[in-house]
């Protein structure tokens, strides 16, 4: 209802200034000065409605300046033809109302601004002094705004023209001070007009004229001759005043914001006190929060743009003077929730490393500000304020993209402990993130211990809160995150490194049941690793107290992977006793090698009990031994019995023949004359055939079974017997292999075996080698026999 | 024309991080047809990040692979070759010629793609051709003292198959090219 009939005035009123304006345009056509007087004060009166919102009155506002245009370019004309200033201002006397009037005089003074009958600096003080008569704050807004943009355009020649003339330029200034101040008042006069209900609508409608008030410190800015002194002296006092004293949340928050934008950034620098000094003194409701960011803000991109500048920030002590007034702040409002004074201090932070990036100690003064405050509020307990926390935590990191510059900011982790679990896992996430993605090494124990104990929400559980609602999936890739860094912790001195592993050690063995799998492995590797640097070096010049010696580190690694059979991971175990134990005989450690296969063998005959499992564990068992070189005969005698002992006892027969085959490598290394036992190979041999055999007869009893079973098992034999026989094996006669060669034959003619492509690719491999020079072909003449489809 | 990538051992988290950033950046999406894998992966992110080179991932088990259901050896055909995947570790005496040699007329194939020693190799013999990429990560190996970082990419085109080794050395790439022609009558594996 309101709205249509704010329409219709609207409308009604344009049509008045539409019929006016026309008649005022003959009248100028014609020259009629009094006429266009008259139509032009009759235009004016249309703008003394107290009907329209400001919305449409700024419409209607408009429509009427557009019209003031022609008017004004006639009063030039007048001027040239002779008429002075005094009778126009006379005869405007006459138009009825003040409004109007007041309109007119200051487009008449606008036009004599320049002349030379009346000095600038009386036209402008009458000007700003007479709309005073019009206190209604709507039209006395739009009136001052109308004196300010027909005066714009000619201030700044004047300035420049009057150069020499000191108070001319001041009073120019003061002109616009003036108007400004009395625009503010009229502003904030709005704000208690009409009943209390309606405080949002007028809120709205405030904010909708803002930009009116604003322009003046606009136009202040663009002044020729406000250098650094004047706009110190004069012009950031006079409209803090006037900011302070209003008392007006809206034009404190609008205007503070202003100044910050349309005045210089070096202006700021160096008139920072004053600014910040002006915070305290605002009302309580007005969000610092937002006035102390945006100026930060912009001078962190001023030291980011104009490198010169940055001693300026020295100089007058930027870090310092904002430290202080959030200080001040966060002292004064004390209702200010956590999550408002932690984003102060990243405000404060953002800024610190822009302009002060090498300064540490200003970073860790803002992070130990930030501790002060929390340690009065306690432990966070708030989503938000968790968030500004890590955001506030984040920036450092980002910034330097290098844990090791974080691990010198003491306060660092003092911010981290007001952080609850959840949060400060996220937290260790983001710095273990941040090593892998920016590959930073840490190069000290001393340094990794700082930084073990940074990711510590990561590494283990707090006391008593084991986290039972996290995703398998989730936690398994953030302990491969773990598993992954440790691979960054690296120092090239055997003695340093030596540390950094026992370091790691200590941290990763607080893990818990559910980490120490995934994250054992790597530590293990990176201690083999330098084990191999330390074999490589020379003779060991610590001495005996040192820990930095094979042996030491071996004994380290034993204790460290028995934490692993404690949680239930004997096959994960088992392979890397057997990788301690190679490591151990590349160094010659007869003892600590023996050592290893007698755990990782009990874990085998203990713990591991699938069948699957089995066969993987006794390959690597075979496979591992088959390369020890340090066991003496004795030792090697009990590992290998074991070991054909265990490969008899697999559940199933067609296994237990292949892992007895595979042991018949354990009495043969190429490399080494004496460990060479041609009688025992193939007594291996013997007894997996004799295994075969009993699978064959299990398969004739039952029949319908598969019976690629035992002939593929006979012909695996007969290659086996082929690479003894190659390597120099004289107990590999040609009757064993022409024997086993036959039984094949007969089997395969038997029943279709499955085996074929095998068999023909043996036969060929035999005639290849039988086609060979010099030795190759008379071994292979022994077992010349032969075949037929 | 047609690319595989063969590549293995990278043992990441336990033994290394992640490939090398100038392998990353060489494994584009989109150009390669047929990835095979020796296996020792060893984790989740590792098969997923292949898989994004390309969807066709063929994969054995090595002994730390995370995932059990690998299979412990595999074949495949590509253009006119018969190819054979196994870790070797099941293998014995490790990197033995002549045992790895027997696995490949076990499984009747021309090219046998094996890893375990971290050590790249390929080279004739009577039954076929066999591949060691090596580790792709420069993985710590107990059977090999001085490991680089390698991977192979064969380009199979019917009875061709040319072998490029792309090894870091030094904090280069390197690469090596070897070259084998399949006999079109040849009697190996029906």
């Amino acid at each position: 209802m309101i709205a249509d009939d704010d329409e219709k005035w609207l409308a009604a009123a344009m049509t008045a200034v539409k019929q006016n304006a026309f008649y005022m345009q003959r009248a100028i056509d014609s020259n009629n000065l009094k006429d266009a007087l008259k139509f032009s004060a009759q235009m004016l009166s249309e703008l003394r409605t107290s009907k329209l919102s400001p919305h449409k009155y700024y419409e209607l506002y408009m429509r009427v300046f557009n019209e003031l245009g022609t008017l004004e370019i006639f009063f030039k004309e007048e001027t040239g033809r002779g008429c002075s200033i005094a009778e126009l201002y006379e005869l405007v006397q006459h138009a009825g109302n003040i409004l109007p009037r007041l309109y007119l005089l200051c487009t008449i003074g606008s036009v004599y601004i320049k002349s030379k009958d009346v000095t600038t600096t009386d036209i402008l003080k009458d000007l700003v002094e007479m709309c005073r008569a019009v206190q209604h704050p709507l039209r006395g807004l739009f009136l001052r705004s109308y004196l300010a943009q027909v005066t714009r355009d000619k201030l700044p020649s004047i300035v420049s023209e009057l150069e020499g003339d000191g108070d001319a330029q001041m009073n120019a200034l003061e002109f616009v001070l003036q108007n400004f101040t009395e625009m503010n008042k009229l502003w904030v006069r709005m704000q208690h007009q009409g009943s209390s209900r309606e405080k949002e609508k007028r809120e709205k409608e405030r904010n909708e004229l803002r930009d009116l008030v604003g322009k003046n410190l606009h136009v202040l800015s663009q002044l020729e001759g406000v250098d650094l002194g004047i706009y110190r002296d004069t012009v950031l006092p006079r409209i803090l005043e006037q900011v302070v004293n209003c008392k007006d949340e809206l034009a404190q928050c609008y205007l503070m914001d202003c100044i910050i934008q349309v005045f210089p950034d070096d202006f700021h620098l160096q008139t920072l006190d004053v600014l910040l000094g002006a915070c305290p003194q605002l009302q309580p409701s007005v969000d610092i929060k937002t006035v102390l960011s945006g100026l930060m803000e912009r001078l962190s991109n001023y030291a980011a743009s104009s490198v010169e500048a940055l001693p300026n920030f020295l100089q007058v002590e930027a870090f310092s003077k904002f430290n202080y007034a959030i200080g001040k702040v966060v002292e004064a409002q004390v209702d200010l929730p956590a999550a408002g004074s932690v984003t102060l201090y990243l405000f404060l932070l953002k800024f610190t490393l822009h302009v002060y990036s090498d300064r540490l100690d200003y970073v860790d003064q803002v992070l130990g500000s930030c501790v002060t405050q929390l340690s009065a509020t306690g432990k966070l307990c708030d989503d938000k304020a968790a968030k500004q926390i890590v955001a506030f935590l984040s920036a450092p990191l980002e910034k330097y993209n290098n844990v090791v510059t974080i691990l010198k900011l003491t306060n660092f982790p003092r911010v981290m402990e007001y952080l609850d679990h959840e949060t400060n896992k996220a937290m260790a996430i983001i710095i273990v993130q941040s090593v892998l993605k920016n590959n930073t090494h840490i190069s000290t124990a001393d340094e990794v211990d700082a930084f073990f104990e940074l990711a510590k929400g990561l590494i283990k559980d707090f006391d008593g809160a084991i986290d039972n609602e996290i995703d398998e999936e989730d936690f398994q890739e953030e302990q491969n995150f773990v598993a992954r860094l440790v691979h960054n912790l690296y120092n090239d001195d055997p003695e340093e490194m030596s540390k950094i592993i026992f370091t790691v050690r200590k941290h990763i063995l607080t893990g818990g049941p559910k980490r120490l799998p995934l994250t054992i492995p790597a530590l293990v590797f990176s201690a083999l690793k330098l084990i191999r640097r330390l074999r490589g070096g020379d003779e060991n010049p610590f001495g005996d107290d040192s820990s930095a010696t094979p042996k030491r580190i071996l004994q380290l690694l034993s204790e460290t992977v028995e934490a692993l059979s404690d949680v239930s991971a004997p096959d994960l175990a088992l392979r890397l006793y057997l990788q301690c134990a190679q490591a151990a005989n590349d160094c010659e450690l007869e003892t600590v090698t023996y050592e290893f296969f007698t755990k990782a063998y009990l874990l085998y005959e203990e713990e591991i009990s699938d069948s699957k499992a089995q066969i993987t564990a006794l390959r690597l068992i075979i496979g591992t031994l088959q390369r020890m070189r340090v066991f003496n005969v004795e030792n090697r005698d009990i590992l290998t019995h074991k070991a054909t002992g265990y490969s008899a006892r697999l559940l199933r027969k067609p296994d237990q023949c292949r892992a007895v085959y595979e042991c018949a490598h354990l009495f043969w290394a190429d490399e080494c004359e004496n460990l060479k036992d041609g009688e025992r190979v193939v007594l291996c041999l013997k007894r997996a055939q004799r295994i075969a055999d009993a699978v064959q007869k299990m398969t004739n009893a039952s029949r319908g079974t598969s019976s690629t079973g035992s002939v593929a098992l006979y012909v695996e034999l007969l290659n086996k017997y082929l690479y003894f026989l190659e390597k120099g094996n004289t107990k590999v006669t040609g009757d064993t292999i022409k024997s086993l060669a036959e039984l094949i034959r007969s089997e395969t003619k038997k029943v279709e075996s499955g085996a074929e492509s095998f068999i023909n690719s043996t036969l060929r491999y035999i005639e290849f080698q039988r086609q060979q020079d010099g030795g190759m072909s008379e071994k292979y003449e022994k077992i010349k026999m032969e075949w037929f489809e | 024309m047609v690319l595989v990538l063969a590549l293995g051992d990278l043992h990441v988290p336990h033994r290394a991080a992640d490939l090398p950033p100038k392998f990353k950046s060489m494994l584009v999406p989109g150009k390669i047809q047929h990835i095979i894998c020796t296996g020792n992966l060893c984790i989740k992110e590792i098969h997923d990040y292949l898989k994004t080179i390309c969807p066709d991932l063929h994969i054995v088990r090595g002994e730390f692979d995370e995932d059990a259901r690998y299979p412990e050896n595999k074949t495949l055909t590509i253009g006119q070759f018969k190819l054979g995947l196994c870790h070797g570790h099941q293998v014995i005496p490790w990197g033995d010629l002549d045992s790895l040699a027997m696995l490949q007329r076990q499984l009747g194939v021309d090219i046998l793609v094996t890893g375990h020693t971290h050590q790249f190799t390929a080279y004739k013999h009577e039954g076929g051709v066999v591949i060691n990429p090596g580790s792709a990560t420069g993985a710590y190996s107990s059977i090999n003292q001085d490991v680089n970082p390698s991977f192979v990419l064969m380009d199979i085109d019917g009875f061709r198959a040319v072998v490029y080794v792309y090894e870091l050395i030094d904090g280069e790439v390197k690469v090596d090219k070897i070259e084998f022609k399949k006999p079109p009558t040849s009697n190996s594996a029906p």
